[in-house]
């Protein structure tokens, strides 16, 4: 896809290129959710300070949610611990492409992970598992995603103040286009396929589970399921690294 | 509300999901079957977390023109498979959900 990516820069630009249209999806999420945690009762140095130290979308998202309704803090943090579970897998899967990397390097990386990031570099790493410069690939998209979220988090704070009921106008749907159009162009196997099948059967069926534990079954059912269907359809064999 | 306090709480919530296993499993070798396993990470989650939304937008099943996000999922998979293109998905199956909203 890429030219030779074969510099620490080029790698940080195609990280950050290949995360813009993923900013497009993201952007509307910010906006509500800086209006949406106004409403909430949130002061705007609050809101802005969220989004720069935790910097995860939805579980923000339903923090506001909480905050409207009183909710005490250490329940709040719970729920955020449950709706971000599933970045544990992100980074389980991330970890062997970026073996032998010190702290400094680990701390940033894991700290800036979201879900878009993840996609990106996932995809990345397996069609160039070698590359010595695929930490900076990572970087760039999660330094993109982080800036783009501070700059609309402060626009849905500044406009926050003039909207009345954000959530009412359906730009929520942007995160699910977005992964979405994320989802089709990966489903080139059998395996893969029948990986989203499943995961995306038992989430609807498992939606009755509280905070977002049933994406969390979800998701490990369909891994589950994805390995099962390798031994039935096994992968063409790539040339062996 | 202590926002200092709620905010360092979310912080720690998070970080406590995303970087250990990074520290843990970036300096050893996973077994092999299950390192094979992590390639079905990715459209596991998506499906995952895009599918109620798109069947169950208000909590219940909605299979019909009355679901927005249902009609604008099914064009923007036509577009995503047509053209491979991310940006175009979203700005086209976006549009179509909005006009959706305000037609049917």
């Amino acid at each position: 896809m890429h030219k030779e990516i074969n510099s620490p820069r080029a790698a940080l630009l195609a990280g950050m290129r290949d995360t813009v249209p993923l900013l497009v999806g993201a952007a509307p999420f910010g906006l509500i959710f800086g209006a949406l945690a106004l409403a909430a009762g949130m002061s705007p140095l609050g809101v802005a300070a969220m989004s720069a130290f935790v910097f995860a979308g939805s579980s923000q998202f339903i923090a506001a949610g909480l905050i409207a309704a009183g909710t005490p803090i250490a329940v709040i943090a719970l729920t955020t611990l449950v709706v971000n579970l599933r970045h544990m897998l992100y980074s389980a899967t991330l970890a062997p492409k970026l073996q032998g990397l010190p702290l400094r390097w680990l701390l940033p990386l894991g700290f800036w992970l979201t879900d878009e990031s993840f996609v990106v570099a996932a995809k990345q790493f397996e069609e160039t598992p070698h590359n010595p410069h695929n930490r900076w690939y990572l970087l760039g998209s999660e330094i993109a995603m982080y800036a783009n979220w501070q700059l609309v988090t402060w626009i849905g704070i500044f406009a926050g103040s003039q909207i009345r009921d954000p959530q009412s106008w359906g730009l929520d749907f942007a995160m699910v286009v977005t992964f979405l159009g994320m989802l089709v162009p990966m489903l080139k196997d059998r395996p893969i396929w029948i990986a989203a099948l499943v995961a995306g059967a038992t989430a609807l069926l498992a939606q009755g589970l509280p905070n977002q534990l049933g994406l969390m079954l979800a998701a490990l059912l369909g891994v589950a399921a994805g390995a099962l269907a390798e031994r039935a359809w096994p992968l063409p064999k790539k040339e062996a690294a | 509300m202590n926002e200092a306090l709620l905010i360092a709480g979310m912080a720690a919530a998070t970080m406590v999901s995303r970087i250990p296993l990074l520290l843990w499993l970036s300096n050893r070798q996973l077994p092999q079957g299950l390192f094979a396993a992590l390639r079905y990470v990715p459209p596991a989650v998506l499906a995952a977390i895009i599918l109620p939304p798109i069947f169950t937008p208000g909590g219940q099943l909605a299979l019909g023109l009355h679901n927005p996000a249902l009609g604008a999922s099914l064009v923007a998979v036509l577009v995503s498979w047509r053209t491979r293109s991310l940006l175009l998905t979203i700005v086209i199956g976006m549009a179509v959900y909005l006009l959706w909203r305000a037609y049917f």
